[in-house]
């Protein structure tokens, strides 16, 4: 198509140039016809400043220039942060603002289109000067993103449910990864239906054949343990989702005429979208991906496959290390000036970091009582109580129903996050929002232990644009040998909501503490910025 | 004697109606709605008067009002037992004061002027013997067993008012007016309702089973995520045990939270209420306001050794305080709850309020 829009090119730019002053809309060959000579004035440009190729040169260029493109925009994904700035193939409907002639007078205010088709150029620049072995050039350092750039966020695909394009989507983009589609199971509740909801008795696993050449089996193995619960918690879930990483980075040999920064990235891929399928990922495991993925398209080119193994499992380890597991001791040193003797601490559910907080208050000789609280149907507080039993800490045990009743007598609130929003929302187990506004109505603290790593740059007010929908059938109990909702498929206006996480206003928590100190709910994008920079 | 077969044929009634009593507390027994407790106190005291031995007003007063006092000593939390007791009183005071032909007025004035003119107590005795006293007596307190037996279908008849097309109710646990007023409503709307399913005995279920049967789009929530779904809903309407003399409640445990949530929300609180349930105690009793059962539904005795070195609490009953609260529906009419205190005073005798 390049070729016979080039000798065109001028005649086809009046009548684009007339059409636009006529203000009719831009078909779609136009459009594409104009992009691709945006691009080749650019090449144009760049191979006047490099000297003089031939004219077969100059005729090839064009031509290859087309199949690296579909390449660039699956590349572009990997090597810009994603999700954040995926760049969304320029839609056709997108108009054009500026004249077709590129010049950067004409053009006070860039559109998102071509912001997009600069930076495609950028990147294909940089292919194209590495391929002919240019050792000179190193990965070009993406220019930082000013604030006020306008970010085209794509909606991630497990909210959109109730559209049947993006299903199809998905449904292909598996197929192309040879993992299989999981399927929605019984009547999903009307407010609910764009999200998905698994049937835990139906994993994922059960559809993949043996043996499966596409999925380590390590990621298999986690990708189980997600789905039917084994695995809890955000803590966990990134680090047995590291540790499955760094098994596959040691099994992991580059196939000839590939390099392993671009390579490794796209064997992962897969993975992710499996373990995204057996249980929706957290926004701290999103997080470690991205982080993961950084460090591997970093690796520079001539590095030696055993030396980049090596430096990528030792940079996993820090990660853990860092954020993980230095981020608790320095919340714990935080934590513990807040508990003061004869307190009575309220505890929600089971956060790995907060029982570490309580543990090591107890062990510095802190006297206080805890009460535990939980809710059905997860009941995660028995585990809860039963670690902190064992620590030989004095603990009450309630459900969640008795919390006006408990409240009076409790001095602090102590709770876990999942993921710390940048609106300020905390976003934790289903309940904790509860469990914060009746402790306000008490006048009761409420204060949030949170790691750095978990925050994220989502914003959020409810708690139903963006949830989990776990197993319907966990809520089904057998009281007094009678179970009420057994046959509740049967009945069709009957639904069973099962959620697994809500939204805390940032008016019910008094406090956040993390790594980087103690903050209120409100700093939170100031601590994301500070990140970003660093980064 | 004659006399004598009858007395203790009562008191084996009473002695069965108070280890009834007894066991339907402590959640093994079967249990019994509120409704059905005021009608078998009503049957019973309109026995008593019937059969016991009495000459005066004041006898009957006393064997009622001892008989009262054993009754809800052996279930404090059943109030509907008292309150009954109470209104049986009350109508024993009318009927003595209309035979005397005495209008009831004044009897009840309680202005400052009589309380300084009378000196303290009034001479009222009930001494006096009337011969139709008993039939009157009787009579009434069949009129009040056609008042309670009305009074689900009288409450389930105002819920066309109140609900509206399209509309989100959430609903706590289960209660049976609330049952009746949601489905008398279904017969001409359609709306969507929400319940929590009320751990640890998990009522909720029930109720969903049997909205949902009538047609009504049910949808099953667990306790913890009322917060989280209380931004959609566009009603609260729940049932409770007793209405307090302040307007306040004691309903099942996890009303509080939803009152909470709902006042965040800015969500209008109904209260489906008969007016047997209202009672003329005060929330500041701590002793005697809660109750607990056995835990084992929550921890079970599965869980191990831990359970010997933790303290696990189950309470009944919650309180909401009156502010929460939008609306009192009964079966006399909706009332603010503010109005409360005035509806004490039309049913009971303040005399009547200790046992």
């Amino acid at each position: 198509m390049a070729d016979c829009g080039e000798p065109d090119g001028p005649d086809n730019k009046d009548n684009i140039t007339r059409s636009k002053n006529e203000g009719k809309e831009l078909t779609k060959e136009e459009k594409q016809r104009l992009r691709k000579q945006k691009k080749q004035q650019k090449k144009q440009k760049e191979r006047k400043d490099e000297k003089g190729p031939s004219e077969t040169e100059k005729e090839k260029t064009p031509v290859s220039l087309l199949p690296p493109r579909p390449v660039a925009t699956q590349k572009a994904p990997s090597a810009l942060p994603a999700p954040a700035s995926a760049p969304i193939p320029v839609p056709a409907s997108a108009p054009f603002h500026s004249s077709p002639t590129p010049s950067p007078a004409d053009k006070p205010a860039k559109s998102k289109a071509e912001l997009k088709a600069e930076r495609r150029a950028r990147q294909e620049t940089d292919r194209a000067s590495k391929q002919p072995g240019s050792s000179s050039s190193s990965i070009k350092t993406k220019a930082p993103l000013s604030e006020l750039n306008p970010v085209v966020k794509r909606l991630p695909e497990h909210v959109q449910v109730d559209d049947p394009a993006v299903v199809k989507r998905l449904a292909k983009k598996l197929e192309r990864q040879q993992i299989p589609l999981r399927s929605d199971y019984g009547y999903k509740v009307s407010l609910f239906s764009h999200l998905h909801q698994y049937s835990r008795k139906a994993p994922l696993t059960q559809q993949l054949s043996i043996p499966s050449t596409v999925i380590h089996p390590s990621i298999v193995r986690l990708g189980l343990q997600y789905s039917q619960g084994i695995v809890a918690g955000s803590n966990a879930r990134s680090v047995a989702l590291l540790h499955a990483f760094k098994q596959v980075i040691r099994d992991y040999t580059t196939p000839p005429n590939e390099e392993l920064s671009r390579d490794l990235v796209n064997k992962l891929k897969p993975y992710i979208s499996f373990l995204n399928q057996c249980r929706p990922l957290s926004a701290s495991m999103g997080n470690a991906i991205k982080y993961i993925k950084k460090e591997i398209s970093n690796i520079p080119s001539q590095c030696k496959e055993e030396e980049a193994k090596t430096k990528l499992l030792q940079c996993i380890d820090r990660y853990i290390e860092e954020k993980i597991v230095l981020a608790a001791k320095a919340i714990s040193k935080y934590a513990i000036e807040k508990i003061s003797d004869g307190d009575i601490i309220l505890v929600y559910g089971c956060s790995s970091l907060v029982n570490h907080i309580l543990c090591e208050a107890f062990e510095k000789s802190r006297k206080f009582r805890v009460i535990v609280v939980d809710s059905r149907p997860r009941l995660e507080g028995r585990e809860a109580l039963r670690r902190l039993v064992q620590r030989g800490i004095s603990c009450t045990y309630v459900l969640i129903s008795a919390l006006s009743y408990i409240l009076p007598e409790v001095s602090k609130v102590f709770l876990g996050a999942h993921a710390l929003l940048a609106n300020g929302y905390v976003m934790s187990r289903v309940g904790t929002s509860q469990i914060a506004l009746v402790a306000r109505t008490f006048n009761v603290p409420v204060l949030v232990c949170c790691e750095t790593y978990k925050f994220c740059e989502r914003v959020q007010t409810d708690s139903f644009v963006s949830n989990e929908l776990d197993d319907p059938d966990d809520l089904m109990v057998t009281r007094k040998g009678k179970t009420q909702l057994e046959n509740w498929q049967d009945v069709s206006s009957l639904g069973l909501l099962n959620l697994v996480y809500d939204v805390t206003p940032p008016d019910f928590v008094d406090l956040v503490i993390t790594d980087l100190g103690m903050i209120p709910c409100t700093s939170v994008p100031v601590v994301l910025r500070v990140k970003n920079l660093d980064q | 004697m004659p006399g004598a077969d009858k007395e203790t044929a009562i008191t084996e009634r009473i002695e069965a109606f108070l280890a009834d009593l007894k066991r339907g507390g402590s959640g093994t027994g079967p249990l019994r709605g509120s409704g059905e407790m005021a009608r078998e106190t009503t049957y019973l005291l309109r026995r008593i008067t019937a059969q016991a031995r009495w000459s005066s007003a004041g006898d009957l007063m006393e064997i009622i009002r001892n008989e009262g006092r054993r009754m809800t000593a052996a279930q404090p939390s059943e109030t509907t037992v008292g309150n009954m007791v109470r209104r049986v009183l009350k109508i024993i005071r009318e009927e003595y004061a209309r035979s005397r032909g005495s209008s009831e007025e004044t009897e009840q004035q309680e202005s400052l002027h009589k309380l300084l003119t009378s000196g303290g107590l009034s001479e009222e005795n009930f001494r006096q013997q009337f011969v139709h006293l008993k039939a009157n007596v009787i009579e009434a307190i069949n009129e009040l067993l056609t008042e309670l037996d009305g009074t689900t279908d009288n409450i389930a008849m105002q819920a066309l008012e109140h609900i509206h097309s399209n509309e989100v109710i959430m609903t706590v646990g289960r209660s049976r007016t609330v049952e009746a007023f949601l489905k008398d409503a279904a017969r001409k709307r359609k709306f969507h309702v929400i319940v929590a399913e009320c751990a640890p005995f998990c009522q909720g279920h029930e109720m969903a089973t049997g909205l949902s049967k009538a047609g009504i789009e049910t949808t099953v929530i667990a306790d913890a995520a009322i917060f989280a779904v209380m931004s959609r809903v566009n009603k609260v309407i729940i049932g409770t045990q007793t209405v307090l003399a302040n307007g306040g409640l004691r309903a099942v445990n996890g009303a509080h939270s939803v009152a909470l949530a709902a006042r965040h929300h800015s969500t209008p609180l109904i209260i489906c209420a008969p007016m047997f349930k209202l009672s003329p105690q005060f929330p500041n009793e701590e002793d005697t306001f809660h109750k607990f059962v056995s835990p084992h539904e929550m921890l079970p005795f599965t869980a191990g050794e831990i359970l010997s070195k933790v303290n696990v609490h189950c309470p009944v009953f919650d309180y909401v305080p009156p502010e929460l609260i939008t609306l009192f529906i009964s079966n006399i009419g909706g009332n603010a709850p503010s109005y409360i205190y005035r509806l004490m005073s039309e049913l009971y005798h303040p005399e009547d309020h200790e046992l």
